[in-house]
């Protein structure tokens, strides 16, 4: 009872305000069984069950936390349906509750603002092993002040497969219940290939930093969704020195091509699934986000090819440079000669300038738009769960609609010997059916309200995100423009002291 | 001057066209002052209008027009290289051919492709490629009225009886161009010219001048050809990257019309901003292409014309020194001696009046390189300056303007 006191106090004493949040989230620690969040629990819209439920929690230092943790990976795969130990506690308890739930949910967000601070980066990418066997291993050090980690500072190694290992349990945990996990980033066999066979040129310095700043930005993204940051797996990411190598993600691996098989029976399901949509919401933002993927798209490759664009003058303005320093060297008037020697170097300095202008153009703005092209299709992917969970629960009324006339037939038959029995059974087949299509429906209700609030969340991120990314953009450029002015100002007199 | 950032399709602003000559510096002489006053595009020519005022004799009127075609600009500059008298000067180099091929398939392209985009996006790229257009034809209008300012500059050459003919006869010269066969001629002689010109240049020259200049010349013609190549390059890689500008802005626009949050606006005002730094971009583009790409190219054909010239003069020692060999030969053997010392007097002296003239010209095309470079340089990195400036204030002015509204 101590160790839960205590663990009480360390929650309920965080600074920010409420502290019913953070409780309602540890209970999914409770039960072994969990391949997901405690649904239910998680929403907990009964402030006086929330406290009743902490008696029950496990601390955050118990040894059941370490079991639970040291689990195998997740399948890859994703179960459509939460446990049944879960369902049986909340039955008929949530409809009451929604417009209270919503209200409690803005408390939910407005407090996650205040008392989120944590900062992750990923750095030192250094190669261990040799040959094909090779692999960039990458530090990932988390800087933060929240209680839930033990320490405030520190680091681990982590490799490119435990990155998309981490994504693939989240994916599974959390997708097919309406939260949008952000998308790992890409495998790329061509440019780890370079790597690994030990080309250290240009090209595959630039894949190691394009995709180091791809994996920080991928764990910030995570972090940042309240929900996930409380992951045990994300935790046990961030803090445990050693993690369970993560082979399901390999591509070629029997669990890859499984997951393409999924990929493409999901596909085709979702093009025969007709959906009597009754909330135009949903509608609504499906046909935005579809538009705004279209124009991202668009931008996208825009701003690639203004990226390759400029890195081209870069490359023209540094040969450029090189010829008119030989043009100055054979010019015999002496003043001319320098002069175009000036303007050589000045030219040179320019290519800096371009490449530097052209890593910005990347990394401001073309990875901004990629990164987005790919959340949503994750978006997508959480408006394509909703439709299969109302799929599921409209089989579920139709079978009940079947065992029904079932029943009603049995009322009509003759055969006495086993009626009896026939009826029990289907009476309870009626009832288990009862209680599925409840339940089915609560689920339809639930993913329809956590989506309402992902995109909400998404769309608050979404407008941050452009902000912050495009002013610092338009900072670079402003960068680029100062230094071009100090550059053709001290190239001036140069040129007007040709005589 | 920032007026001039929001113009649509003028590229060229006014401070290129009134000092007449963008590429040479020349002296502005009141007895004879030529400019082309007009030009018109048709089809497939270009019709100057090249005007006249002069206050020499032998003009009938003191200001007078005539419309000229670029083939007739061609026969005209063919016609001082073919004239003996005129070995011993630097030939001004013809101006190139126009040539708006390129442009006038964008234009088709664009034509074509009208379905495939929106009507904002063809209108701008219609604007694009008609200032592109009006680029390429202001650009050879200054070509070929430079031509014909270093012809009535030169003091001997603007005395030239085909030039007055050119200048004032208002009939077609009925100059046609080159047929075929010709032009085959004029291959071979090119050939015949170089192998020559390689067996020529081998010889040492006694005069330490000439020899200088033509080690100079040799060596700087190749470098302004691969530095006019590369400039060429960077600019165009410049224009890409102005184009890639526009594209990011119209899509920037789209998405500011469509976002439901507060980015509607954000977008807007980077679509508009970016807008603007595009034109600035191509004009940054399109001043660097006059001050630096057309600069080397004309110093270009003007380095040629120079080692034309040494070619010529290395050519009337060769013929000079193989008289003086015929006329020692000639006397030995006591024959035809008269006969080879007037051909010898005439090599000699043809060669003193070259060597002379030779100089000169040498020492006044350093004057006017160094002249037209550094002007062009010190415009250049004006206009750098002054669209840095530019871009720079755009850019602070929109950051300032988003950093207060979030």
């Amino acid at each position: 009872m101590a160790d839960t006191d205590r663990e009480d106090e360390e929650l309920f004493t965080e600074p920010s305000g409420t502290q019913s949040q953070p409780a309602s989230l540890s209970t999914e620690d409770v039960s072994a069984n969990t391949n997901g969040p405690n649904q239910d629990a998680l929403f907990d819209d009964d402030p006086e069950d929330l406290f009743a439920e902490a008696t029950e929690e496990v601390s955050l230092d118990s040894p059941e936390r370490d079991i639970l943790l040291s689990d195998g990976p997740s399948p890859a795969i994703t179960p459509i349906t939460p446990p049944t130990s879960v369902i049986a506690p909340r039955i008929g308890h949530t409809h009451d509750d929604m417009f209270t739930h919503s209200s409690f949910d803005e408390i939910e967000e407005e407090e996650v603002d205040d008392s989120f601070d944590i900062n992750i980066s990923v750095s030192d990418p250094e190669k261990v092993g040799d040959g094909m066997n090779a692999y960039m291993a990458y530090k990932v050090t988390t800087k933060t002040s929240m209680s839930l980690f033990k320490q405030r500072e520190f680091s681990v190694k982590r490799r490119f497969s435990d990155f998309l290992g981490l994504h693939s349990k989240l994916a599974s945990k959390y997708l097919h219940v309406g939260y949008i996990v952000p998308p790992a980033p890409e495998k790329s066999i061509v440019g780890m290939t370079k790597v690994k066979v030990g080309k250290e040129d240009q090209s595959s310095n630039e894949f190691v930093e394009k995709r180091r700043s791809a994996l920080e930005r991928y764990l910030m993204r995570t972090v940042k969704h309240h929900i996930l940051l409380k992951d045990p797996d994300v935790l046990q990411f961030l803090e445990s020195s050693e993690l369970p190598r993560a082979v399901s993600t390999q591509a070629l691996s029997s669990a890859g091509l499984l997951r393409m098989v999924n990929k493409a029976a999901d596909a085709v399901n979702k093009m025969t699934i007709k959906m009597n949509e009754s909330d135009a919401w949903f509608e609504e933002k499906q046909q935005h986000f579809e538009s705004l993927d279209v124009q991202l798209r668009k931008l996208h490759i825009s701003v690639e090819s203004l990226v390759c664009h400029r890195k081209e003058l870069s490359v023209n303005t540094a040969q450029f440079a090189k010829s008119a320093a030989m043009l100055g060297n054979s010019e015999d008037h002496t003043a001319l000669s320098r002069a175009l020697s000036q303007l050589a170097e000045v030219e040179e300095k320019m290519d800096q300038l371009h490449q530097d202008q052209a890593n910005a153009d990347f990394y401001l703005f073309s990875e901004l738009l990629g990164d987005y092209v790919r959340l949503l299709a994750a978006v997508k992917g959480v408006f394509d769960h909703r439709i299969k969970t109302w799929q599921k629960w409209q089989d579920s009324q139709i079978l009940l609609q079947k065992k029904r006339e079932a029943e009603a037939k049995l009322q009509f038959t003759n055969k006495s010997d086993k009626l009896q029995q026939a009826k029990d059974e289907i009476k309870d087949e009626i009832e288990e059916m009862e209680g599925r299509v409840q339940q089915d429906e609560r689920d339809f209700e639930q993913i329809s309200r956590t989506i309402r609030k992902e995109v909400g969340r998404f769309e608050k991120e979404r407008v941050k995100d452009f902000k912050t990314s495009i002013i610092k953009y338009l900072e670079s450029l402003v960068l680029t423009q100062q230094q071009l002015i100090k550059y053709w100002e001290a190239f001036l007199p140069e040129a007007k002291a040709i005589s | 001057m920032m007026e001039g950032l929001d113009d649509g399709p003028d590229f060229l602003s006014e401070e290129d066209r009134a000092p007449r000559a963008v590429n040479v510096d020349l002296q502005t002489d009141a007895t004879l002052q030529v400019d082309i006053s007009d030009a018109l595009s048709e089809r497939d020519k270009v019709k100057f209008t090249v005007h006249t005022k002069s206050s020499l004799p032998n003009f009938k009127l003191n200001e007078f027009s005539v419309v000229r075609q670029h083939e007739e600009f061609i026969w005209l500059h063919d016609s001082f290289v073919e004239n003996e008298e005129y070995a011993g000067y630097i030939i001004p180099p013809a101006p190139p051919r126009p040539d708006f091929d390129a442009s006038r398939e964008k234009l088709q392209k664009l034509g074509e492709g009208e379905g495939s985009m929106t009507k904002e996006e063809f209108t701008k790229m219609k604007q694009e490629l008609e200032a592109e257009y009006l680029a390429i034809f202001k650009k050879t209008v200054a070509m070929h009225e430079v031509f014909l300012c270093r012809v009535a500059a030169h003091p001997v050459l603007r005395k030239d009886l085909n030039f007055h003919v050119f200048l004032e006869y208002n009939q077609d010269l009925s100059v046609r161009g080159k047929n075929k066969k010709e032009k085959l001629e004029d291959f071979f002689k090119n050939v015949v010219k170089s192998a020559d010109g390689v067996l020529v240049a081998g010889v040492k020259d006694v005069d330490d001048f000439f020899e200088h200049e033509k080690t100079f010349l040799l060596e700087y013609h190749n470098r302004v050809k691969d530095a006019s190549a590369k400039s060429d390059r960077m600019i165009r890689s410049h224009k890409n990257a102005a184009d890639d500008i526009n594209r990011i802005a119209s899509s920037l626009y789209t998405l500011g019309t469509q976002d439901t949050t507060e980015l509607c606006k954000f977008f807007l005002k980077v679509s508009e901003l970016f807008e603007k730094t595009r034109k600035v971009e191509s004009r940054v583009a399109a001043d660097e292409d006059l001050k630096l790409s057309d600069l080397l190219k004309y110093y270009l054909r003007e380095s040629q014309a120079a080692k034309d010239l040494l070619y010529r003069r290395s050519r009337s020692l060769v013929d000079y020194e193989n008289a003086n060999k015929a006329l020692d030969k000639a006397r030995s053997k006591n024959r035809d001696v008269l006969q080879a010392e007037t051909s010898q007097q005439i090599c000699c002296h043809k060669f003193e009046k070259i060597s002379e003239s030779a100089k000169q010209e040498l020492i006044d095309f350093k004057t006017r390189r160094v002249a037209a470079f550094r002007k062009n340089l010190v415009e250049l990195a004006e206009l750098e300056l002054k669209h840095a400036k530019g871009n720079l204030q755009l850019l602070q002015s929109c950051l300032g303007f988003m950093k207060t509204n979030t």
